[in-house]
Parts: structure tokens; C-alpha cells; sequence
């Protein structure tokens, strides 16, 4: 009883010192910016061989860190990297670990209540990949069956949702990451994996085998990408945002998604060979951070 | 059984699995265990001290840690040591704690509190005779336990110190939860990598046991040849 | 950034839409309790058959316990787990290995026997204590009076043994409930996996970690206590336990 009280204690003083500074000032005040990075969603943000994040959210976070250093005059600024998952990426900008979360990060209002994200860089749509050999029509298909995700991630939200609201019965298999989910189908211990198509194309072009897995023709959201920043902080956001807008004036955002999704990458220098899609062409015109799906149809 | 395995994995990934993964977790034991130590010898003392205040403070905290799985206060103290940092420097934002600290920090704070009970029973060990002796020699309490106490419990209690540290080594191969890339990390990456499941974790399984068994007969020997008769 | 502090957010309704976060707690330490239950019973009868082993006079016997007990001390438990979970299905003929994948609850399962491996062998270490801490005499006088050695274990040493190791058996019994949690890492749904969940879900750290902890000491406390009478109801008087106070986890 004594340590409740103790703990009781400890934490009712936690909420006397509330954080109210601003995040230009800490990276000012530390010299160091720290940059959060998935270590296996390619081509946005995973490891290569030499255990360097690369990828396409990687580059648009380092053009960032660069406005970061000019704005505080700071050519010196040290760049961090820190890893992230899907479930600890939040609490982690929270806490201050990590000032710009580069991933795949899907925008939502849900999200916008505790962090902000700067202007959408990617429209990507939630899909299930299965063998082939249990092709889907629609969600009902999964009947029964279990369906493996990544905790924390939009994805698995939607298919929970989805399974309470037409009573599916489906066995949502919380994963840590994503390639972890990818084996659990590869081993044949769940049915179907959620994500968005993007990571599964890819994880599929990367696979041992592509030819076995299939990536469903329907689709259950639509989920806009973009970097997460502390929220409550205008004067960072601003900073990001016009980082972002100066990649797109200058055409600079063409590059590097041609680079990405139009030409081999590494490990394996396998092409997605996938065009700018309408929705995302239309996004870069005017640069957005809106969590509303209705805004990239 | 083995036909359509490729160990040869393991070869191509040796440099990261042992440069990389291997050096995180032993630095972690090595660190932790340090740190361990230290601070579980000065909760021991607390809680051995005459100071009601001290002593169930410090008893709060080591029984709290001990109901505790580890994973558990893995959790807890990744995001919530920014927290205490700023709470203790009375700064305006969660100070910015890496990856490795934090780990390390949690396995000092977890640790302590099992080296806190070897080390208390060793103390406890040491002869009324000793502590009457000191006294009469006219050493202080600190003097007494840093000159005639301590030492004497240390060289007691260091095969059942060791064998805590084989365990925390152990123990280090949580830090999965997190994604870091210790030992198990590092090989669980590779195997995701190239699908290679099977070897690496059995890989891991095999690494983990040399080193142990190794590591848990030396302090056999260690107790056979430093055994006091009494 | 003002961390936001919810302590409502246990009556919201969780995502899988079977009650509220704290309903999906109380899931979780309902899977705790009864993954922790039954690797317990089963690492009871094991460790007791390979402490006995460890103690009789033929050496081979003595040696295979021995060989048992290195394996499975000696590798983490959560490598342990993954071997039971990944790799033993690969192992086995496709059929099989199969099987063991599409069975319903099969972390569940997985968690069981690996801890139950696990476990038996700190309590095959405590038996063997045990009964190693007995005079010798206890032994000789069973032989003498003409009992088998199996009889002798079963009717003189065990029921000694048993009583004086209660203490770090207690200890060992507490580790259980404790190793639950690393089954999160093959998706058994117990106490910290749902707080895991519940953090995922809503970003209220601090209150989801805070319920755990409070549960974890609830369950450790209810258990010493139960332990304890057992304990004392278990007592022969003038039996002067050893009690060896065990210091490792």
C-alpha cells in the first residue's frame, strides 16, 4: 500500500511539470535533431545493408533537417537516428525522443488529436495480401479466419472495426512490425495480412516467392501519408511545412519519388515500377496535412 | 529433416550478428551488472539500516520491482525515463534519453533489486563478531562497511553474484520487444530478411548455450577454488 | 508537449469491440492466470521426476537429468519460446507441422510446454536441494526397513523434501506468472500484451502501464498469501524446515 502511495505520488508530480517547450529550442538547446526510422518499410523507411535507413520518407525527413539547420542557423546541427515501430512511434515524439517520425504513417483525425504531421507525401490504400490460393472478393472471405497487422498500426484499427461491425468472427493477430505479419501468412499461421498496398507490393516483390501471394483487388481505406511532429508547436510546424512546399515548388519531390518507386532500389534492385498515382498528383498541388480520406479521392 | 535448410546465412550475416548484435548485449550485461551492483549494495544497506524511513523505502521499491515481469518495466521505463529526466532537472521538455540508456538504465533498475537480495543476505552473513570488532576499533559505520563488511560479502556472495549476471545476460535478449539489435535482434532481423527462420533462431538457441554453460561452469570452478573453510 | 492525462479511457470501448479496455485487461489476466496455472502443474510433475532422477545413485540416470536441466537453463526463455513456436513446426513432417500451425489458440498452447520446460528446471534444482538437504540417515533408514528406492522417495524423502523447499518454491511459482508476459512475443493475449495493446490503441501510456503494474502486484500479493497457507496448513510439527532463502530470480 505504501508503494501506491508512493507511486500515486510520483506520478500526481508528473502532471505539475507540464511540457511546454518548443522543439526548435530543444534541438537549439541539444544540437542534436533526432529522426525516427522503420527498420523494414520499404521504400519509405528500412535498413539497407550496411544498417543505414534509407528511403523515400528518409529524404524528404533529411531535406527537412536541412530547413531545421538553416532556420537556426546551425550548419552543425547533429542528425540522430532512432528506431521506431508502429506501436512505440507516437509515445516516442510524445516523450521527446524523436522529433520527426520519417515512415509510413497514415494521417488520421484519431492521430491529430495527440501529434500533427506535415503535408501529405503519399496516398496509399489499405488492402489484404493472401496466398494465392485464398484470393479475396471482400472482407467477408475472412470469415473465421485470423488476419495478422501490426500493433498500433490504422490498418488493424480498420480491421477491427470492420470485424465488430459485419460480426466477421476474424482472429485479429496483433504483430510487432510488418515483416513479421508477412511470415505469419508465409507460414500459413494467419489467413491474410493488412496493410497498405504500397508495403505489400514491395514486401511481395522482396519475398522468396512472389508468385504465391496475392494483394486484394478491394480496398478498406485510404490512408494518407505524412511525417509526424510534436503537436502545439506552430513555429517547427512551419518550418516543416515550408520544407515541404520548397520540395514541390522545386520539383524536388518528383525526383525523389521517381527515384524510389520508378527505378531499382536496394536490397534487391527490384523496380516497383509505380507512377505517381492521381491522387497523389493532386495532393502535391496544394500541399496538405488533412486527415480527411474525402480530400484524395 | 535439415535438406531444405541454408546455414550458409549464417555466415553471410556473422559480421552484424556478432560486431553488432553480440557487442550490444554484452556491453549491456557488462553495464548493467556494474551498475547493478552498485546500486543494489547501497539498497541493501538501506534496507539493513536503522532509519524506518530508509529502509521501507528502499524495501517498497525492490518488492514493487520483483512483482514485476521484466518486460513489463521494459516498457515502462523506454517511455517514461524522458519523463523522470525532466522531472528531476526541472526541465521545460521530456529530456531526450537514446535508445541504449534507456535500456541500460531499465536493467540497472531492475537488477538492482535482485543483486540488492544476494547482497543483503551476504551482509547478513557476516558475523556479529566482525561488526563488534570494528566498533571496538573505533571505525565509523561507513569505515566499517567499506573496510571489514562489504569486502567480506562480496567474496561470499560472488558465485551467486555471477550466476545473477548470467542471468541478466540472459535476460538482455528482451530487449526484442523493442526492436534493438542485440544478439536475438540482430539474428531475428537477418531471419525476416531472407526467410531464414529456423537457422537463425536455432543459430541464437546454440550461441546462447555455449556461452552460458561456459560462463555458469566457470563460476563452479570459481566456488570449488575459492571455497573458505570455515 | 503537455502529456494528455485520461484515466476515463478504461470505460471506452476497446477496438475489438468485446467491452471496455478494462474488460480486455481483465482478458489478459485471466490468460496470465491460467497460461501460469498450467505450465505449473505440468513443470510440478516434471521437475519433480528429474530432481529424484538427479538424486539416485546411478550415474547414468543422474547424467541424463543433468543434460535436461543444462539445456534448458542455459538458453533464454524467450529464444526457448520462439524455437517452440517458429521452428518446431518446420521440424516436423509437413502434415504435422501443419497441424500445429492451424490450431485454434495455439500460442496458448506453445506458452504452456515451454514454460512448463522451462520451469520444471528450477524446481528439479529445488528438489534436488531438497533433498540433498536431508540427513543421509533418512535414506539408509528407508532401505533398511526394506522399502524399494521408489518407495523411499515416495513415503520418506519427498514428503520431507517438499515441505522444506516451499519457500523458493513459492519464489519459482511467482517467476511463472512473471514469464506469461514474454509469450506476448508469439501472440498470447495476456496482462501486458493487452496493456501493449491498450497503449497502441489510445497513446494513454502511463494510466495503461499504471493498471498493469497495480494488477501484477495484486496477483503477487494474493499468491504469496496463498502460498503462505499452504504452507502452514501443509507444516508437520517438529519438521524444522531449512528454509533456503533463494536470491536469484
Amino acid at each position: 500500500m505504501k508503494t501506491a502511495l508512493r507511486i500515486a505520488i510520483s506520478v500526481a508530480a508528473l502532471t505539475l511539470f507540464p511540457a511546454q517547450g518548443q522543439t526548435l529550442e530543444k534541438i537549439k538547446a541539444e544540437g542534436v535533431i533526432t529522426l525516427g526510422y522503420r527498420d523494414a518499410a520499404s521504400p519509405f523507411s528500412y535498413l539497407d545493408d550496411k544498417q543505414t535507413p534509407i528511403g523515400y520518407s528518409m529524404d524528404i525527413c533529411h531535406k527537412i533537417a536541412n530547413a531545421v539547420k538553416a532556420e537556426l542557423k546551425m550548419p552543425a546541427l547533429k542528425v540522430n537516428l532512432n528506431p521506431v515501430t508502429p506501436a512505440t512511434r507516437i509515445p516516442l515524439i510524445a516523450n521527446g525522443t524523436v522529433d520527426l517520425e520519417c515512415g509510413v504513417s497514415t494521417n488520421n483525425a484519431d492521430r491529430q488529436r495527440l501529434v500533427a504531421f506535415s503535408p501529405t507525401m503519399f496516398v496509399a490504400t489499405g488492402r489484404l495480401m493472401t496466398k494465392k490460393a485464398l484470393p479475396l472478393e471482400s472482407m467477408a472471405d475472412l470469415k473465421g479466419k485470423s488476419v495478422a497487422s501490426p500493433s498500433g498500426s490504422a490498418n488493424i484499427k480498420m480491421v477491427m472495426e470492420q470485424n465488430n461491425a459485419k460480426q466477421l468472427g476474424i482472429n485479429v493477430a496483433p504483430t510487432q512490425d510488418l515483416p513479421e505479419a508477412f511470415l505469419m501468412v508465409e507460414t500459413g499461421r494467419a489467413a491474410a495480412f493488412a496493410t497498405d498496398d504500397v508495403m505489400l507490393y514491395t514486401m511481395i516483390a522482396n519475398a522468396k516467392t512472389p508468385a504465391d501471394y496475392v494483394v486484394s483487388k478491394f480496398s478498406y481505406s485510404v490512408d494518407p501519408y505524412g511525417i509526424i511532429l510534436r503537436k502545439g508547436d506552430p513555429a517547427f510546424k512551419k518550418v516543416v511545412d515550408d520544407a515541404f512546399i520548397q520540395l514541390v515548388k522545386s520539383g524536388e519531390i518528383e525526383k525523389m519519388y521517381a527515384k524510389w518507386f520508378m527505378a531499382p532500389i536496394p536490397p534487391k534492385g527490384i523496380n516497383l515500377n509505380m507512377p505517381m498515382s492521381a491522387n497523389l498528383k493532386r495532393a502535391l498541388t496544394k500541399p496538405t496535412d488533412s486527415p480527411d480520406p474525402k480530400d484524395y479521392e | 529433416m535439415f535438406e531444405n535448410f541454408d546455414f550458409n546465412v549464417i555466415e553471410r550475416s556473422w559480421e552484424y550478428l556478432f560486431f553488432t548484435g553480440m557487442t550490444f548485449t554484452l556491453q549491456l550485461t557488462l553495464y548493467a551488472m556494474v551498475g547493478g551492483i552498485v546500486l543494489g549494495t547501497l539498497l541493501a544497506i538501506a534496507r539493513l539500516s536503522s532509519f524506518k524511513l530508509l529502509s521501507s523505502v528502499a524495501g517498497a521499491y525492490v518488492n514493487l520491482i520483483r512483482a514485476l515481469p521484466l518486460i513489463l518495466v521494459i516498457f515502462w521505463f523506454y517511455f517514461l525515463v524522458p519523463y523522470i529526466g525532466q522531472w528531476m532537472t526541472g526541465a521545460s521538455q521530456p529530456m531526450k534519453v537514446g535508445a541504449f540508456a534507456s535500456c541500460l538504465i531499465t536493467f540497472i533498475m531492475f537488477e538492482a533489486c535482485y543483486y540488492c537480495e544476494i547482497m543483503r543476505a551476504g551482509i547478513q552473513s557476516i558475523s556479529l563478531g566482525q561488526v563488534s570488532a570494528g566498533y571496538a576499533l573505533g571505525l565509523n559505520y561507513w569505515q566499517l562497511m567499506a573496510h571489514v563488511v562489504l569486502p567480506q560479502a562480496f567474496r561470499n556472495m560472488l558465485p551467486l553474484l555471477l550466476t545473477q549476471t548470467i542471468i541478466l545476460f540472459q535476460d538482455v535478449s528482451l530487449v526484442y520487444v523493442l526492436s534493438m539489435p542485440d544478439f536475438l535482434g540482430a539474428a531475428s532481423k537477418v531471419a525476416r530478411r531472407d526467410s531464414r527462420l529456423v537457422e537463425m533462431y536455432l543459430f541464437v538457441a546454440v550461441v546462447y548455450f555455449i556461452m552460458a554453460y561456459t560462463l555458469s561452469s566457470g563460476v563452479k570452478y570459481l566456488q570449488a577454488r575459492t571455497a573458505v573453510i570455515r | 508537449m503537455n502529456y494528455q492525462w485520461n484515466w476515463r479511457v478504461f470505460l471506452e470501448a476497446n477496438p475489438e469491440g468485446t467491452g471496455t479496455f478494462l474488460t480486455s485487461l481483465m482478458s489478459g489476466l485471466g490468460w496470465t492466470v491460467v497460461t501460469a496455472l498450467c505450465a505449473w502443474v505440468i513443470a510440478l510433475m516434471l521437475g519433480v521426476v528429474v530432481g529424484v532422477l538427479r538424486t539416485t545413485p546411478h550415474p547414468w540416470v543422474v547424467r541424463l537429468g543433468n543434460i535436461y536441466v543444462e539445456l534448458f537453463r542455459n538458453v533464454p526463455l524467450l529464444v526457448q519460446m520462439l524455437l517452440w513456436y517458429f521452428v518446431l513446426p518446420e521440424l516436423l513432417p509437413v502434415n504435422m507441422g501443419d497441424a500445429l500451425k492451424q490450431m485454434p489458440d495455439s500460442p496458448f498452447y506453445t506458452a504452456v510446454v515451454c514454460l512448463a520446460f522451462y520451469t520444471s528446471v528450477r524446481i528439479a534444482e529445488q528438489v534436488k536441494a531438497g533433498i540433498l538437504a536431508l540427513p543421509r540417515g533418512q535414506a539408509m533408514a528407508g532401505r533398511a526397513m526394506g522399502l524399494t528406492l521408489a518407495q523411499t522417495y515416495r513415503y520418506v524423502l519427498l514428503p520431507q523434501a517438499m515441505r522444506i523447499i516451499m519457500p523458493p518454491l513459492t519464489s519459482d511459482f511467482l517467476n511463472t506468472f512473471k514469464n506469461t508476459s514474454v509469450a506476448l512475443t508469439i501472440g498470447l493475449m495476456e496482462l501486458t500484451a493487452r496493456t501493449r495493446a491498450m497503449e497502441s490503441h489510445t497513446f494513454q501510456v502511463f494510466e495503461a502501464f499504471a493498471a498493469a503494474t497495480l494488477i501484477y502486484i495484486v496477483l503477487n500479493i494474493t499468491v504469496v498469501q496463498l502460498m503462505q497457507l499452504l504452507e502452514r496448513k501443509l507444516a508437520v510439527p517438529g519438521l524444522i524446515s531449512a528454509g533456503t532463502q533463494g536470491a536469484g530470480h
